[in-house]
Parts: structure tokens; sequence; C-alpha cells
């Protein structure tokens, strides 16, 4: 195989697995611009990938082959809300530990999923296969050497999640409710003095995070893996709260991030085809995208950038 | 709405909190285009009453009316909407934002799905010239100064149409010359048809710009009086309930060895923008030496420079002889420097520990609290309720956290465990703090004690009244720097004001 | 006894008993949602615990390493720091016991034994303490490291494992000679796997109760743990007491892997992914809401839990993540207990009622 087909090949690997963490990423930063802290990003995502295996079957036994996956993205969404919920209340309206309330959503995702799959499946481990999105060629732009095959020949996922970089973006740089979400996240009893409503705000950012997140979940078992099961969700989406905190909490940062975890891992599927990766025990090929992710944070700015109220129940009586 | 209606009545007004009544039926009006004092101690229930009126809380019992009308404010959003703005102590403002979006956060002007910036700042720009703010719409609040954040928390209210501004307590972290400013800018807001609530315990502001005082004390009103019929003692008494005299009583200074000495002290924090600037100052024993100057002006980069928390660049901190500049605060400590911090909160108490802990926060190691690895608990509780006796800390026992107490309680638990290690130097920063007279007074008179004994004492406060009461001698800081040193019975608040702000250089030592 | 009536008079241990109650209500529920006999579901969990001597003393074993997980994540939060990464210190610790108690075992017993134990604490410390390093020196979330700790360690354990110690052709370690099983015990618990490890849980909830609340060393930690500012402020170290917190709750998860290995297994497999011990070790930790002793109780109540939901799926047809959802949904309410505190509204206000008069 010649090196540039194999870029191209590598390039497009790497848009697979950058996808879903760059919707996780951007549901994220939503939570946290927002002040919550979301490590249940992990358990949301793990939601998303089980109802869109769930969904997508279902849609595709009742002869919507065509929809089946967007189907199994709209589920995703919903149940993703739902969990995200959970710790909206738990973390805003009760003022739980936010790491402790994200470790619970982690926990009831992965038991709550799984019991679901055996109870819906008879007992199996993992959901049916289903199909899937299939990959998408973009007219005229995929004629072009390297970058044609490499960028504009993925799954419609991939597509809408650039998309989703740009309008998150502007969503919470230009519009009034992207101000009301970052002040919210920044300095609470200033919006709340202005007439912001303070958890509503931080209940939408939670909510949309899960909504992000599911549908990160969602683009693994439609676009990689075929169905749902214990492992299918294994680590994507604390990789997702470092490409968050490593593109600093912006939507363009945390798409670079992603993108370069997302390499991090198509390289291990590449280096086994030189000759000389034979050297290398395959363990330390997996290490790379771990390893990669703490030297990334120890030569990136601490929090210093995080959102100032991150963390912090609002408590109306302290301001 | 009929003429004569107040802008403002409260009626009765009564509000509890679990285990004190902060507000016992309290009356007072406001009317249109006056500027009406609300004065009181720390704690007598004036931010509660604002904040009732500003929709923050809800009163138990009471009513109020707004020209005439009675109204239930159950939420900000209502209060803004019936006209009310408030000026908050501690400003409201998203540091990261810009002026503008900080103005507009909540009520942002729109163009299609988009924040039209373009407008929101020309709006900005033009109340701030029919007010002379001269505030600049896109400054970034972390770069414009305390006086002009202020303006900026003013402009928040005007731009949501407020006719009735409450100001809670607004000078405190201004120079006599932004207060004058600021007096001159509410001057224009009652010319211009506004009312205003002024929340202060300050009875010079009072004096010279307020109409009516309504004094309050312990959640109950002790007198409403016109300004021009009152004196400022006749409001001392009524505020604290027994005759105050403003003068501390101290003796003259014996001053003896140079103990704590800085020289050409530089520091840069992490942006690398220098915070302290070829700095340099000694302070003696048996003298109290004031640090002036408005906050943020590099007063806790210099405490944490000589306790250790912070590593200088170049220069000399010196005490007793010893080169201290860049050890570390156990060393330093060890040298006999105490420290009562700025922020007792987060610095000088864990709140979770016991009384009892908090008292060994930094002996602990050390016998005999420390036996063999081990901590002594009973000399450890023998100690503490020593202390708790000496320094009349109110605490139901000294096993109760540190969060349980009232925060001068906490305040004279900092101070009986510093003053216990006796120190040769002991800096205080911000020692009265946000606290009420009787423990302002205890406060100083403790320093001044200290200063009485032969130690070196290091006052670093914003309150220009403590500096000119309690110091023997008064240094200026400005921009890290020491821009003057005056005796306080050669100077006077203008003055100082002036070398606060940066305008005015007294060169060299005081007295030279 | 004033200590003990402290203890008791205060409401902590009513959130949790409450939230238990509730998390046993929530797994009813969706028992009940899925068509299941709730009450013969859980009957059926507690007659596996406590049906035979042989359950019962598998149950003690599922229970120790929960115990020292849970310490581990729990002595770490006193000092503020949230340990992800018991996952990645036990497998460590597990490494470090079968590379020591495989390759030195021409050692004397009574040296290997101890040996292999101390090496797989001391392994599993220094392993946590890269991430209280960062932390201290760098500044970064010890949440994120951790995690990414737990899979390099899957990988490094795996490559040890496949390099040094294979049986040729199968995916384990050769058996490892060192054993702190208790095989004086087998009469009594028919073959149980039980182990020494038990105690050294045991003896490990005691260290820390006591280094905590009794020494110096604790002392500082707790000031660290509750507010780092004022620490500093009186002279201590944060960043070496970050790094020393990290250390000890590595070594107690390092000795629940050499418990796991020279206890039960006696040889050490290649894993294919995660094997969980840190996730369970957050949930007995917040059970036992961070407090030694708490933490052995929740890590009873967990491996009961997770012992008998085996029970469970097996005479009610259950799927044993039922529990999860249980245990998630304990840890929940202990979190939020906000939500405890209004179901128990009712009762509140009579005893306070009764107080004030």
């Amino acid at each position: 195989m010649d090196v540039l087909t194999l870029l191209g090949q590598m390039l497009n690997t790497t848009l697979v697995f950058s996808t879903a963490l760059i919707f996780a990423a951007l549901g994220g930063i939503f939570s946290e611009r927002s002040g919550v802290v979301n490590i249940g990003l992990e358990g949301l995502m793990m939601f998303g990938a089980f109802a869109a295996a769930v969904g997508g079957y279902y849609a595709q036994d009742a002869g919507y082959a065509g929809m089946a996956p967007w189907i199994g993205v709209l589920c995703a969404m919903a149940v993703g809300i739902i969990g995200a919920l959970i710790h909206a209340v738990a973390s805003i309206t009760f003022k739980a530990d936010q790491t402790i309330s994200g470790t619970v959503i982690n926990f009831l995702a992965a038991g709550s999923t799984l019991y679901l799959v055996k109870l819906l499946f008879e007992g199996a481990g993992e959901t049916p296969l289903i199909d899937g999105f299939y990959k998408y060629k973009v007219p005229l732009l995929s004629e072009i050497p390297v970058l044609g095959p490499g960028l504009f020949n993925s799954y419609p996922t991939t597509y809408l999640a650039v998309i989703l970089v740009i309008v998150v973006y502007y969503l919470l740089f230009k519009t009034p409710f992207g101000l009301r979400l970052r002040a919210v996240g920044e300095h609470p009893s200033a919006a709340d003095t202005l007439g912001v409503n303070v958890n509503r705000m931080r209940y939408i950012g939670v909510m949309l995070s899960g909504m992000l997140a599911g549908i990160g979940g969602a683009t693994i078992t439609l676009t990689t893996t075929g169905t749902f099961a214990h492992n299918t969700i294994s680590g994507q989406g604390f990789i997702a709260i470092a490409a968050m905190i490593f593109g600093k909490w912006n939507p363009l940062g945390a798409f670079g991030a992603a993108v370069f975890f997302g390499f991090s891992q198509a390289i291990r599927n590449y280096v086994q085809q030189f000759g000389w990766s034979q050297d290398i025990p395959q363990e330390f090929i997996y290490m790379i995208p771990y390893v990669l992710t703490i030297i990334v944070l120890v030569s990136a700015v601490g929090r210093s950038s995080a959102p100032s109220a991150l963390g912090q129940p609002y408590d109306p009586s302290k301001r | 709405m009929s003429a004569a209606a107040p802008v403002v009545e409260l009626k009765q007004i009564t509000k509890r909190f679990p285990g004190i009544v902060a507000n016992d039926s309290i009356s007072l009006t406001l009317e249109k285009g006056e500027i009406h004092a609300l004065l009181g101690e720390n704690g007598a229930g004036k931010s509660t009453l604002m904040n009732i009126v500003f929709g923050l809380y809800q009163p138990d019992e009471g009513s109020i009316e707004i020209g005439g009308k009675p109204v239930i404010i159950d939420s900000p959003n209502k209060a803004i909407e019936l006209g009310i703005g408030m000026v908050h102590q501690h400003f409201k403002l998203v540091d990261p934002f810009t002026v503008t979006e900080n103005i507009i956060l909540g009520m942002e002007p729109k163009k299609g799905l988009k924040i039209d910036y373009k407008s929101a700042a020309e709006q900005v720009r033009k109340l701030s010239e029919l007010y002379g703010l001269q505030v600049n719409p896109h400054a970034r609040i972390h770069d414009i100064s305390v006086g002009m954040q202020q303006r900026v928390e003013i402009m928040k209210t005007l731009y949501r149409g407020a006719d009735i501004l409450i100001f809670d307590e607004p000078t405190a972290v201004l120079t006599p010359q932004e207060i004058n400013e600021l007096m001159a800018i509410m001057k224009r807001l009652v010319a211009e048809g506004k009312s205003i609530i002024l929340i202060t315990h300050k009875l010079k502001e009072i004096m010279s710009i307020s109409d009516r005082v309504t004094i309050i004390r312990r959640g109950k009103v002790i007198d409403t009086v016109k300004t021009s019929e009152t004196n400022p003692n006749e409001l001392a008494e009524k505020m604290v309930g027994r005759d105050v005299t403003f003068k501390v009583d101290k003796l003259d200074p014996h001053v003896g060895n140079t103990v704590l000495k800085l020289d050409g002290v530089n520091s840069k924090n992490k942006e690398g923008i220098s915070v302290l600037n070829n700095l340099s100052f000694e302070v003696k024993s048996g003298e109290i030496l004031g640090i002036a100057g408005v906050d943020g002006n590099g007063q806790s980069e210099l405490i944490q420079a000589i306790t250790g928390l912070r590593k200088i660049d170049s220069g000399s901190i010196i005490v007793e002889g010893k080169e201290i500049a860049n050890l570390s605060p156990r060393k330093i400590s060890e040298m006999n420097v105490s420290h009562i911090p700025e922020d007792r909160h987060k610095h000088g108490l864990v709140l979770d520990f016991t009384v009892s802990e908090n008292m060994v926060l930094e002996t602990y190691y050390k016998s005999p609290y420390n036996r063999n690895g081990f901590m002594n608990n009973e000399v450890i509780d023998k100690h503490a309720e020593e202390l708790v006796q000496a320094f009349d800390v109110r605490t139901p026992s000294i096993h109760n956290t540190a969060r349980s107490l009232s925060g001068g309680n906490q305040q004279k638990a900092i101070i009986a465990r510093e003053i216990d290690k006796e120190p040769t130097l002991l800096i205080a920063a911000q020692p009265t703090r946000g606290l009420d007279v009787g423990a302002i007074e205890f406060v100083q008179k403790q320093l001044i004690a200290q200063r009485d004994q032969g130690k070196a004492v290091l006052l670093v406060s914003f309150e220009l009244d403590e500096i000119m009461n309690v110091s023997d001698r008064i240094a200026v800081i400005y921009e890290g720097q020491i821009v003057g040193e005056v005796y306080p019975k050669d100077t006077n608040d203008q003055e100082l004001g002036l070398m606060m702000a940066g305008g005015l250089k007294r060169g060299g030592k005081a007295g030279e | 006894m004033n200590k003990f009536k402290k203890i008791f008079a205060t409401d902590s241990y009513i959130v949790p008993l409450v939230a238990i109650l509730l998390g046993f209500l929530v797994g009813a529920i969706v028992m009940l949602i899925g068509g299941y006999d709730p009450i013969a579901a859980y009957g059926a969990l507690f007659k596996r615990v406590f049906g035979s001597p042989y359950d019962f003393g598998e149950a003690i074993r599922e229970m120790t390493p929960l115990m020292l997980t849970g310490l581990s994540v729990a002595f770490a939060f006193r000092s503020g720091l949230f340990n992800i990464g018991a996952d990645g210190q036990v497998l460590i610790g597990m490494t470090a016991a079968s590379l020591i108690g495989i390759k030195w075992a021409g050692l004397p017993l009574f040296l290997l034994v101890p040996l292999a134990v101390i090496g797989a604490g001391l392994c599993g410390g220094l392993w946590a303490g890269i991430a209280g390093y960062l932390k201290a020196k760098r500044g970064i979330n010890e949440v994120i490291t951790t995690i990414m700790l737990n899979w390099i360690a899957l990988f490094l354990a795996n490559y040890i494992v496949r390099t040094f110690l294979l049986i040729p052709g199968q995916n384990r370690s050769e058996d490892i000679p060192a054993s702190i099983s208790m095989t004086f015990l087998n009469s009594f618990f028919d073959n149980a796997r039980l182990h020494w490890g038990t105690f050294i849980a045991l003896a490990a909830a005691v260290f820390f109760y006591i280094y905590l609340w009794k020494t110096k060393q604790g002392f500082e930690m707790r000031a660290v743990g509750l507010n780092p500012h004022a620490a500093e402020y009186a002279g201590m170290n944060v960043g070496r007491n970050v790094m020393k917190s990290m250390f000890i709750a590595g070594v107690f998860a390092g000795l629940a892997g050499a418990g796991e290995v020279l206890g039960v297994f006696h040889y050490q497999a290649v894993f294919a992914g995660s094997p969980g011990y840190g996730f369970d070790g957050i949930a007995v930790a917040l059970l036992g809401l961070t407090h030694p002793f708490g933490v052995i109780l929740a890590a009873i109540l967990y491996g009961m839990l997770t012992y008998g939901s085996a029970g469970m799926s097996f005479n009610a047809d259950v799927p044993p993540e039922l529990i999860r959802i249980v245990i998630g949904s304990i840890i929940f309410f202990i979190a939020a207990q906000g939500i405890v505190r209004w179901v128990l509204k009712p009762f509140y206000f009579k005893r306070k009622k009764e107080k004030v008069l």
C-alpha cells in the first residue's frame, strides 16, 4: 500500500474515532460552561450507545431500514437527556457533590443498560447486530486525492459533528443563550441578580450535555460496533473530558483535541502495518492514547481557563 | 401615580432566620428625588432589608408599596420590572466578560438570533455620557479599576430603567477621590429624577450627601432623622447604642530596633506582570506601620512575600537581621512572625476543624502538642480552653467547629492564636473587615497592646480611618510600590487619597 | 462512651440507612417493571450469601478487596482527592505480587510471602503516586490522570504477565508459590477461598482511623483536605500531603491486588478489560461516608449484594446487573442527601419539636 493511500485511510479512521469524542466533548462544554462538572459523560455515552442499538434494532425490525440509524440517534438523544436529568436533579436541585453524582450516572448506566439488554433480548449479553450508518461520499470533494477519501467519504454523523462544532461555537459566543450560560458558570449570583434563572440554565446545560453525549455514544454503535455490549463504551467518555479540558472549554479547541485523540487511536490500527512495529509489544501500542492524554495535560495549562464557578452548587443565600 | 405617594414604602417588614430576627417590624419611606441613608453596624439587618426590597428574600411579615401600590417582589426580575436597581457591595460582575456584556446580560438586544453587540455598545456609551460615567463599553472587567467596575454596576441598573437605586456600602473599596466622584454621580442621578437608598456605616458620607437617615440596630428601626438636623455623634450613638469615641486611645510609641526591613523587593505574577515593584520599607519594634492603599495595589502580594507564600524575584526581606526571602511559610513562622490573614475563611481557619484544632493549626507539630508523632489532645484542648478564656471567644465548646462561630469570634480565635505565638513581628491584614463596632475596638486594642509590648506591627487596611487612628506611621502603596511615608498627624485624608491614587509622591522616609 | 453517644445522636447513620432502603426500593421497582418478583429475588440473594458455609466464606472473600479499595478511595477523599484509579493500583499490586512470588520463588516462604505483599503495596502506592505527583506539581486533575493510569496499568500488567510469567499457550501466569490462603479454615468453610487479606483489610481500616485522627501527619492531611489554602498559610506543605495521601491510598489498593493473586487465584490472568475493582471501591467509599469503619460496613453490604446477585440470577432469573442499579441508587441518595431528608421530613419535624421543648 502506498503512503498516500495509507495517509488517506488514516485520516478517515481518525475522523471515525474522533466523531464520538467530538459530540461528547461538546456536551461536556455545555455542562461545564454552566458550572456543572460532568464526569458522567462516560455513562451518558453508554446510555446513548445502548438506546441507539435498541432503537435502531426495533426500527430495522419494523421495516424502516433506511431511517433506522437516525431513529437510533433520536432514541440516544432522548435517553441521554433522561440520564443527564438524574445528574441535574442530584447536583443542581439537591446540591450533591457534582463529581459523585456524575459517578452515579456511570454506575446507573452500566447497570441499567445491561439489565435492559438482558431483559429485552432474553438474557443475551449484547444487542443484535444492526446495519448502522453507511459512509457518504461528498460529490466532487471526495475525488480530491488523499483528502478526498480521507475527509469526504465519511459517516453522516461525522459531517454532523463538524457542523455542530460551528453551531455550538456560535451558540456559546454569539447568542443571548450562550452569554447567559457562560455567566452562570462564571458568576452565578451576578446572573441571578440580573434575572437569569441560574438553576434553569444549568439544567439546560446538563441536559444538552446528555443529549450530545448520547449522540456520541450512538455513533459508536451505529458506525463502529453495530451492537451494544458491556465494553462498547470503555473510556471514551473520559477521553472526551480530557479533550474538553485540553480544548479549554472552547468548541473549536475541543474539536482539535478530539481529533488529536482520535488520531492517537487510529495510529494503533495502522502502526501494525509497518514491519518495525512487530518489535513493539502490542500493549505499548494500546497505551498510546492514554499516555498521550497525560502528556498533553502535563504540557497544557492547568485548570486556569475553567469556568470560575465550576463544581459549586449555587446557593442563593451566600450571594 | 399620585404625586404625594412615596416612591417606596416598607411597612412593618419582619424577616426571621433560624435563631435570629434579622428585621423586626421595619418601616421606611423613600421620597422621590431623595437620598435616604440606611445606617447600621455590620449585622444590624441592613442588607437583609435591601435584599427583601430587591426580591432576593421574602419577608415573613409586612408589605411593600411602590408608588403607592402594594406589590409582591418575589424575584430580582420583579424588582427590575418595578424599576428597582441594586449596586451590590461585592460587585456582581463576570470578570472575563466585557463591560457591555455585563450590562446587557439577561436583557440582550438581538439581531436575528445573534446578540446585537453594536447597538448594545452604543446604548452603553449613551448612558455613560448622560450620567458622566466615562466607561469604555469594550473593556474587560478584569482590566478596569475598582471605581470603574462600580460604575458598570450602576449602569447595569440604569440600562434596565431603574428609578430606585440601592447602593450597598458603595464606598468600602474606593479612594477618597473616587468617593467624591461617586457622590457627584449620585447627585446627578437624583437630579435626573432617580431616588436612592444608601446603605452604609460611614457617618461622613451620610452627613455629606443624604437627605434623611434611618438608623437600625439589631434588626429594629431606632430612628429616622433629617440629616440637616443631626450630627455624627448623635448618629453614632444611635447606631451603636452607647457613647462611642472615634479616637483610639494610645500612648506615644517607644520605637526600638528595626524588626522587618524590605529592600528593593520585586515580584511578578503568573502573567509576568510586576506586582511588587522595587518595594522598600521597614518596621521597628514598638511601632505600628500602616499600609494604606486601594485594594489590588499589591497588598496581598506584599503579605504573601513576607510570609513565604510568594516567591520574590529580587530584593531582600530581613526579619531581625536574618534574610527570609523565599523561605517556606513554616520557617518564617518559626522566626516569630505572626500573621492575621485578610480572608479568615479561606486562609485563617479550617472551618470544619474544631476551635481546639484551629488553635494549633500552626504549632501542632511542636511539643507538647505533638508527642512522638501523635497528637496530644489533652494538652491541645487545655491550651484552647485557656485561649478561649483569655480572648473571650464565644463558643459553646472548644469542640464546636470554627464554622459555627460568628465572624467576630472567628477573628478573635485567629488573633488569640497569633498573639499567643508571642511574635516579634505581627502582620495584620484587614483585621477588622466585616466586624461590628465592639469587635473592631477589641481588635484594634489588641494591636496597640502588642505594639506597647515592644512588638513590631504591620497593619494593612483599606479603611483610611483605621489607618489614621491605629498606625504610628503610614506607608502608602500604589501599583506595588511605596509612594510615600507619612506620620498620621502630618497628613489628612485628601493627601493620602491622592497618594493612594498615584497622583502624589512624598518621597523618602517619613519625617525626614 | 461520649464519642459512642455522639455517633448515634447525630443523624449521620440515618441518612445512609434510609438511602440503602430507598436503593432496594428502586431495585424492586425496576424488577417489577421487568416482570420479576423482587421478593423472590432479594430472598434468593440473601439465601445465596447465608445458605452454606462455603458461600458465606466466599462472600467474605468477595468483601475483602472491596474493603481495601473502598479504604483507598476514602483515604484520598479525606485529603480532597478523588481516586478513580484504584483499579489500576490493584492491577499493579497484583502484578508486583505475582512477579515477586514467581521470580523469587527460591526464597523461603516466610520471607517470600511478606515480600510479595509489601511489594504489592509499595508498587500500588507508587503507581497512585504518579497521579499525586502530577496533581501536586503540575496541578493536573487527578480524576483524569487516574483514569488514564488505569488503562496504562491494564496494558502494563498484561504485558508483564505475557512476557515474563506466561504459561505457554494459556492466557495466564504460572502458579504462584507464595500464598496467604487460610487453608486451616478449609474444613469450616468447605474450601471457600478465605485468606489473610481480610485481616490486612481490617488492620488497614484501623491504621486509617489512627493515622488520620490521632497523628500529626493525619492532622495535616485533614487540614489539607478541608482547606488547602489555610493549610498552606499554616505552613503545611500541600503538595507533599497530596502525594503522600495518594501514595497511602495506592498502598491500600495494591494490597487488595496482593490478596487476589496470593490468596484467591494463585495465578494472574491476562485481562481483556478493566476488572472493575476501582469502581466498586468508589461505591464502597461513598456508601461508607469515607469513614474507615463505615467503609468496612459498606464493603460487607456491597460484597453481600454482588456475591448474592449470582444467586438472584440463578434462582429468580434476574440479571445480576440489577445490583449495580441498586448500588448506584443508594449512592445517588447518599450524595443527594436533600432527597433523603425530604423523605424523612415528617419524622424530623417531630424530633425537632421535642428538642425545643
